[in-house]
């Protein structure tokens, strides 16, 4: 039989071929075009080769971004999964409460960021945030303005109140799965609370904590407006993470190059970060956690 | 290993019954011997897993008590009451390796690691498992995973009671016969008090020393496998236990004579006159084809299972099953049954009646 010819099919695909032109592939190589390019203004590009790589590897600036945002990540990670593991292990398994519990938890959940941060910018505020105003009348110096570690523990425990519902309710629907005749297994053994912790219920729970920490660390690694909101990068640069720096950066100074650059190389972090985290993690699974 | 006496033990899930029917366990009384195997045979939802549970301590009963050797351990927890149960699905601690999964109950009660090690060998050896010791137990077949169960459970010595609850449903046909005979052995080696939950007779009966059989939340016999089948105290366990099971037909009943549709049937025994009425039970095995005599019967069809052939046939508009052994010629014109007096029983509202010898 002959094959018939026909490139007219190549119409099909057109609009998803325009769609994603349109919303990915234009928008990431303007992005790319930029970091190769210098600018004097009135729309006149010269080339600038890898030039904007280089200087941002070699900006202090851009490694002090990126430890303040690795320790941001890191202390999060570190209180909301155990946080969330142990909220999860507490919550009434069945009935009324249960529910009640869950729509309680979801709700953080559903907050849109912006407004995150405006409730935690005001509940800190000294002078009239619930938060900020008792801390103060009982004594302890808080303003998140002007002091660093204030600030840093208005945007953990922001962070920590908005997910560790997530960590929670994922690890809650890792313990449901597990059958009752583990439970009453391990009774009949007379394993201890922490074996069974350690040998029925985190076993059990590594692939949802696995797809949690994937989450909240990618989320955490990419926050942007809460802390904005809040501490607006301060006091000083004590706070400003790798986004708002790069907003800072590309829409503040309008260095395009630069921030081309830098933003190429973030999300060439995260990529790699998550690479790592999913292979180590899917490894550790393979192998029995 | 101990002596389990129910002394007037009765559970529901509710949390007020009213009724008896509110009640997934009616009240009983029972004495189960030191050392003898039980085997609690039912339909699903007749009871068996809430005793079960009840007796392992993993639910608590609405009323009565339990003891173990005379001392009651109603309020005692499941690891006080020193039992070990096995369950229907496979439970394994998966990041643990085979070893550490048998070890796991002596550990925990902090044995002699000398002890661990040689009981642990000895386990792995009779379940078969000694080559996969080291090896994790997550990644095992199902089959693999329950032996490590049933591994679990006999690991100690000193239990009081080694419970089983249809632990074999997930196993291989051919590896399921090899378990049991296993477990058996054990049992007469050690002499635990074995209760074994199934709802499968040949288990039951290859199994046991005696059958628990259960009906709609009761008791209704305990008895040895030929008890159960020559005696059986209630028409379930007559059509329960068998195949085909027991055939049941209705008639009145008045001295060693029954009548069936104003046909006369001699009785094994005297039953004086039984008001209302009664039931006969007659096992398949018991009845024989004829072409005289006995009562007229339309025959349907005949199954050849093998061994033998099953007359699936009408008896004055009853069902009734006859086996007809090896050897012994069907013709068209026999249509007509004879019952074996001594193995016909007579049922009074679902119970046997004993009678008298004649």
């Amino acid at each position: 039989m002959e094959k018939t010819v026909n490139q007219k099919a190549w119409f099909l695909v057109l609009p998803v071929l325009v769609l994603v032109a349109f919303s990915a592939v234009i928008p990431l190589m303007t992005v790319v075009n930029y970091s190769v390019q210098d600018t004097f203004g009135q729309n006149q590009f010269f080339w600038a080769g890898l030039e904007w790589f280089r200087e941002m590897l070699e900006s202090e600036r851009m490694w002090n971004a990126l430890g303040r945002q690795l320790l941001f990540s890191g202390i999060i990670l570190a209180i909301e999964i155990p946080l969330g593991i142990f909220v999860a292990l507490n919550m009434p398994k069945s009935g009324f409460w249960s529910s009640v519990c869950l729509v309680l938890m979801s709700l953080p959940l559903l907050i849109p960021w912006n407004v995150v941060g405006t409730i935690w910018q005001i509940f800190g505020r000294v002078d009239i945030g619930l938060l900020g105003y008792t801390l103060d009348a009982v004594g302890i110096s808080y303003n998140y303005t002007q002091d660093v570690f204030a600030a840093w523990f208005t945007i953990i425990i922001m962070d920590v109140w908005h997910w560790t519902s997530l960590v929670a309710l994922l690890a809650y629907a890792g313990l449901k799965s597990i059958p009752d005749a583990y439970y009453q297994a391990a009774k009949i053994d007379q394993a201890s609370r922490w074996n069974v912790f350690r040998y029925i219920e985190l076993p059990k729970m590594m692939g949802v904590l696995m797809i949690a920490i994937l989450l909240r660390f990618m989320d955490s690694f990419m926050i942007y407006t809460e802390p904005f909101v809040v501490t607006g990068g301060g006091p000083g640069n004590a706070t400003t993470l790798l986004s708002i720096d790069l907003v800072k950066m590309a829409l503040g100074q309008f260095d395009l190059g630069p921030a081309a650059a830098f933003s190429l190389m973030y999300n060439l972090v995260i990529l790699t970060m998550a690479y790592v985290f999913y292979t180590v993690m899917t490894t550790l699974e393979k192998r029995g956690g | 290993m101990a002596k389990i006496t129910l002394d007037n033990l009765a559970h529901s899930y509710l949390p007020n019954p009213k009724g008896e029917d509110d009640f997934a366990l009616k009240e009983l009384n029972h004495v189960w011997n030191d050392g003898e195997a039980y085997a609690l045979l039912g339909a699903s939802g007749c009871g068996k897993s809430t005793l079960l549970n009840i007796i392992s301590g993993l639910l608590h009963p609405s009323q009565g008590r339990i003891l173990f050797d005379d001392v009651d351990v109603t309020a005692a927890t499941t690891a006080d009451r020193n039992i070990a149960q096995v369950f229907q699905f496979p439970v394994v601690y998966d990041t643990m390796s085979v070893r550490d999964n048998l070890a796991f109950p002596l550990k925990n009660r902090g044995s002699d690691p000398a002890y661990v090690a040689e009981r642990v060998r000895k386990i792995a050896e009779m379940i078969g498992m000694e080559a996969e010791l080291d090896r994790r137990a997550r990644g095992l077949t199902a089959d693999a995973k329950q032996k490590i169960s049933l591994g679990r459970g006999m690991v100690r010595e000193d239990v009081n009671a080694l419970l089983f609850d249809e632990p074999l449903t997930v196993i291989d046909p051919h590896m399921k016969w090899e378990l049991r005979t296993q477990l058996k052995s054990l049992h007469h080696e050690f002499g635990h008090t074995m209760i074994y939950v199934t709802h499968d007779q040949t288990e039951a009966l290859t199994f046991a020393d005696r059958v628990v059989v259960m009906y709609d939340g009761r008791v209704v016999q305990i008895g040895t496998p030929q008890e159960l089948f020559e005696k059986p105290a209630h028409t379930f366990v007559g059509y329960f236990i068998g195949s085909p099971g027991m055939n049941v037909i209705p008639a009145t009943v008045d001295g060693t004579t029954a009548t069936v549709d104003g046909n006369a049937v001699p009785l094994g025994r005297s039953y004086g006159a039984v008001q209302g009425g009664a039931t006969l039970g007659v096992r398949p095995e018991f009845v024989s084809l004829t072409d005289e005599g006995g009562l007229p019967v339309t025959v349907r069809r005949v199954e050849d299972v093998g061994r033998h052939r099953i007359v699936r046939a009408d008896l004055f508009g009853n069902d009734i099953n006859i086996v007809v052994g090896e050897g012994r010629a069907i013709s068209p014109d026999m249509n007509r049954v004879v019952f074996d007096p001594a193995h016909v029983n007579v049922y009074v509202n679902e119970w046997r009646q004993e009678g008298e010898a004649v």
